[in-house]
């Protein structure tokens, strides 16, 4: 069977990825709606506030309750930045028909519990329950407070902030501490009523149930999501390249130093950079693992991630204070490498396999296609898994070492320890 | 090979133990590309001491993390490098009680395989290789080191536990590692690396015949003796009720873990492991009437969880997360703990729970490498984990009060905790 993609509604997709091996099914509803400094905090908490009730069930302990009795079905909120676009909404999971004892189906009853969230929030005088605002609110600061605990998340949000500062994409998919503190219900509400009426709205399915039947149940669970003047969707500018490359140092009580290292890209050969990007740090075959960890010992880990969108490549590796410089060094060393073509066959092929192993590997989790495709639809692209896997399968060297030619570094983060920094 | 199927989860197993001791364990997945194997020693952090020649030998903490990461050396070079030819990206992790290697790949399944049983069987050290490695070993431990979740975790076992070995970080420290020579790894390779102390399970759409035949041909004819082990004798009492430490973190973080009875091998020990997650889902989970209190109160918070684990001798019910008074968190757990033992579980709200557990039981098998630790996990404690649907049903209302009554009383109570720096 193949995924199909239907329009339900203005501006509101349906996808369709049918499947009978799991054990469960997965239905998926997710605003996407233009990332920004201004909006990400609103945004990330509307779907924790929704989650905590609606009119039919309207606490934890009905709606939990109600989850529970579905076999464990579970619905998370879900916060997703793809690109400078950010995706809010929900994720349901449960048990495949096959599996429920007796004949009960539960696709219509978790696509109506999702209907529910989405359109029959439990409000009073037309406001959500300021307890809930409260408390969630509470949550998100805590949440954004907390990405320091993991310094290694840290470094490299604080990468990408210093290195996109004033564009969309070094916003945190959280929002600011300051502006998610003083979001208003007022505001929560107007943020909610615009989101439902005028951003678009992707849906997906992946499951055993025939496409016709999934439509018939969204359709009936959204039969009241008001539609009106659907906004398109906005697209990613390419991050602008510095002259000077920017340094940032920040000192705490760490023993550990956090090295992050940001690159713009010049090229917009996308197939090129991603298997240049494998070779360079995206695979425990890379140079960046082979050098820099094994062979120098510098540190655990150092990888690098391409930013398809954003035309961007950001290094990550945690090493002692004292071997900054080293490491410095070495990562572009490596980078000059493959910008040369110093490799020898077995990287160029272990690359090629890699990325052809983890695109053949989608369909085998829901998670990973549900994130996927999402990935697709927020970003305005069309191709499938295989479709990408063809373009690496007729990738030929040479484009690749043109492609990395382009990379050139933008912006440097290091975090110290609090002795070093004296 | 013997051919089990399992109606109720709709899953199948083929086993064969072969003339060597080893065990091999397949799950076929047709459908799937993915094919998964997990190859593993029943061989962790906890092994420190043990019978060697009739003598008893102790040897460095870390030491098994150790062998594994350089299990990965061969004669030729590295085992990286043949499986990334064919993009397959080996990986490995050491738990307290066992050690495992581990690939997916959707093409050169055979071959791949063919190497991982190769290298993790053929040991290849020299002095240099393995003094090298004590800088990525020293990095990895640095970043653990300024992990919250690992420090209140590791505190928290040293707090509950007073000998037995399962309290030591499987990483080991800086300085244990640095008594680690290439002749404990070629000892501890011997003794532990032996097929009759492995398992290989293998999930995915493969030829079962096959993976006997390879494994058969590759590993060594003959097995090793059976390793007595000493863990220490483990007096019931918890060492010190309250461990406190402040780190650079956002907020005060907390666990409370409750020191229980151990369980026996066989097929009790996956019952008492079911009823513990039982009791978690029953008393702690996301629908519990406590759950919802404190979250309602702002006590926890979406970071709170909770979990049973079990090991060799050892076995203990923690939960956690942020909070801003964790004592009365701990106070509250006791109360709830009461009055469950004093007034029974809801017979509505159990059975609510009991068909949710399942779900999520039935949910975790989608994940391959899920099946393939818990049928190893399994077989190193001499049960089948895929029988849990039928163990589950023989756990009754009563089990679930008696456990608490025995188990999570104030006495064997311990409270973690990490406090921001100021």
């Amino acid at each position: 069977m193949e995924e199909t993609r239907t329009k339900l509604a203005p501006g509101v997709y349906l996808t369709c990825l049918p499947a009978r091996k799991f054990k469960t099914s997965l239905l998926s509803a997710q605003f996407v709606t233009p990332l920004t400094e201004e909006n990400a905090a609103v945004n990330a908490l509307l779907p924790a506030v929704l989650r905590r009730g609606t009119m039919q069930y309207p606490d934890m302990t009905s709606l939990n309750a109600q989850l529970d009795n579905l076999y464990g079905a579970q619905v998370d909120y879900t916060v997703r930045k793809k690109a400078e676009s950010h995706c809010v909404g929900f994720v349901a999971s449960f048990i495949d028909d096959a599996f429920v004892p007796g004949k009960e189906t539960l696709l219509e009853k978790v696509a109506s519990l999702l209907g529910q969230l989405i359109c029959e929030p439990v409000t009073r005088n037309g406001r959500f329950l300021p307890e809930y605002v409260e408390s969630e609110r509470a949550n998100l600061v805590d949440t954004i407070r907390g990405i320091l605990n993991d310094k290694r998340d840290y470094a490299e949000l604080r990468l990408l902030q210093e290195m996109c500062c004033g564009e969309p994409y070094g916003v945190s998919r959280f929002g600011s501490e300051q502006r998610a503190e003083k979001i208003s219900a007022q505001k929560l509400y107007a943020t909610y009523t615009d989101l439902i009426s005028s951003t678009r709205l992707e849906l997906f399915y992946c499951g055993s149930a025939a496409p016709e039947r999934v439509q018939d149940a969204l359709l009936n669970a959204l039969s009241t999501l008001p539609r009106e003047n659907v906004r398109p969707l906005t697209l990613t500018e390419v991050h602008t390249p510095r002259g000077e490359i920017k340094t940032t140092t920040e000192a705490m009580d760490v023993t550990q130093g956090k090295l992050g290292m940001g690159f713009s890209c010049g090229s917009d050969d996308f197939p090129a950079l991603l298997m240049g990007n494998t070779l360079f740090g995206g695979s425990s075959n890379s140079k960046l693992f082979l050098n820099v960890r094994e062979k120098l010992s510098l540190c655990y880990y150092a990888s690098s991630i391409y930013h398809r969108q954003k035309g961007l490549i950001t290094v990550s590796s945690g090493i002692e204070f004292e071997n900054y410089q080293r490491a410095y060094d070495e990562i572009l060393t490596q980078l000059k490498a493959v910008q040369e073509g110093k490799m020898d066959d077995w990287e160029l092929e272990g690359a090629r396999s890699t990325l052809l192993n983890a695109y053949a590997s989608i369909g085998d989790s829901q998670v990973k296609l549900e994130n996927f495709y999402l990935g697709q639809a927020a970003t305005g692209q069309e191709e499938t898994p295989e479709e990408l896997a063809e373009q690496i399968r007729r990738m030929d060297d040479k484009r690749i070492f043109e492609a990395m030619q382009s990379v050139k570094l933008d912006t440097v983060y290091f975090l110290k320890g609090k002795e070093a920094a004296e | 090979m013997k051919e089990t199927f399992y109606e109720r989860i709709g899953e199948s197993a083929l086993r064969e133990v072969l003339p060597n001791g080893l065990m091999v364990c397949v799950v076929p997945k047709p459908d799937f590309a993915n094919k998964y194997a997990f190859f593993a020693t029943r061989y962790g952090g906890m092994d420190v001491r043990f019978q060697k020649d009739g003598a008893w030998l102790n040897t460095p903490a870390g030491i098994a993390h150790y062998l594994e990461h350089k299990m990965f050396d061969t004669k030729e070079g590295n085992a990286l490098q043949e499986l990334a030819k064919n993009g397959a990206e080996p990986n490995a992790f050491t738990s307290n009680a066992m050690t495992g290697y581990y690939f997916d790949s959707t093409d050169h399944f055979e071959e791949n395989l063919k190497i991982l049983l190769s290298f993790v069987s053929i040991p290849y050290f020299t002095d240099e290789s393995v003094a090298k490695e004590q800088g990525i070993i020293g990095q990895e431990i640095r970043m653990i080191e300024d992990n919250p979740d690992w420090q209140i975790y590791n505190r928290m076992m040293h707090a509950m536990y007073q000998n037995n070995a399962g309290r030591i970080s499987v990483a080991g420290s800086i300085e244990s590692i640095k008594e680690i020579t290439a002749q404990t790894l070629y000892d501890c390779h011997k003794a532990f690396y032996t097929p009759s102390n492995m398992i290989l399970t293998v999930v995915g759409d493969v030829d079962p015949v096959h993976i006997v035949d390879l494994a058969r041909s590759v590993l060594p004819r003959e097995g090793g003796a059976v390793i007595p082990r000493d863990y220490g004798e483990e007096p019931a009492a918890v060492g010190e009720k309250e461990t406190t430490t402040k780190m650079e973190v956002s907020c005060p973080q907390f666990l409370v873990g409750y020191k229980c009875t151990p369980a026996q091998d066989g097929e009790d020990f996956l019952r008492r492991q079911l009823l513990g997650d039982f009791a978690c889902d029953l008393l702690l989970g996301e629908s519990s009437p406590l759950y919802l209190r404190l979250y309602e109160q702002g006590l926890i918070n979406g970071t709170f969880g909770s979990s049973f684990e079990m090991l060799p001798g050892m076995a203990y019910l923690y939960a956690g997360g942020d909070s801003k008074d964790a004592k009365t968190v701990v106070a509250e757990i006791q109360k709830e703990v009461d009055r469950v033992i004093r007034e029974g579980l809801d017979e509505a709200y159990y059975q609510q729970v009991r068909r949710a557990s399942f779900g999520s039981m039935l949910r975790d098998l989608n994940s391959f490498e899920n099946i393939a630790v818990s049928l190893t996990e399994g077989y190193f404690h001499g049960y089948d984990t895929l029988r849990f649907p039928q163990v589950f049903d023989t756990i009754e209302k009563e089990d679930v009060t008696a456990f608490l009554k025995e188990n999570l009383t104030e006495e064997h109570t311990v409270l973690s905790q990490i406090l921001p720096r100021a």
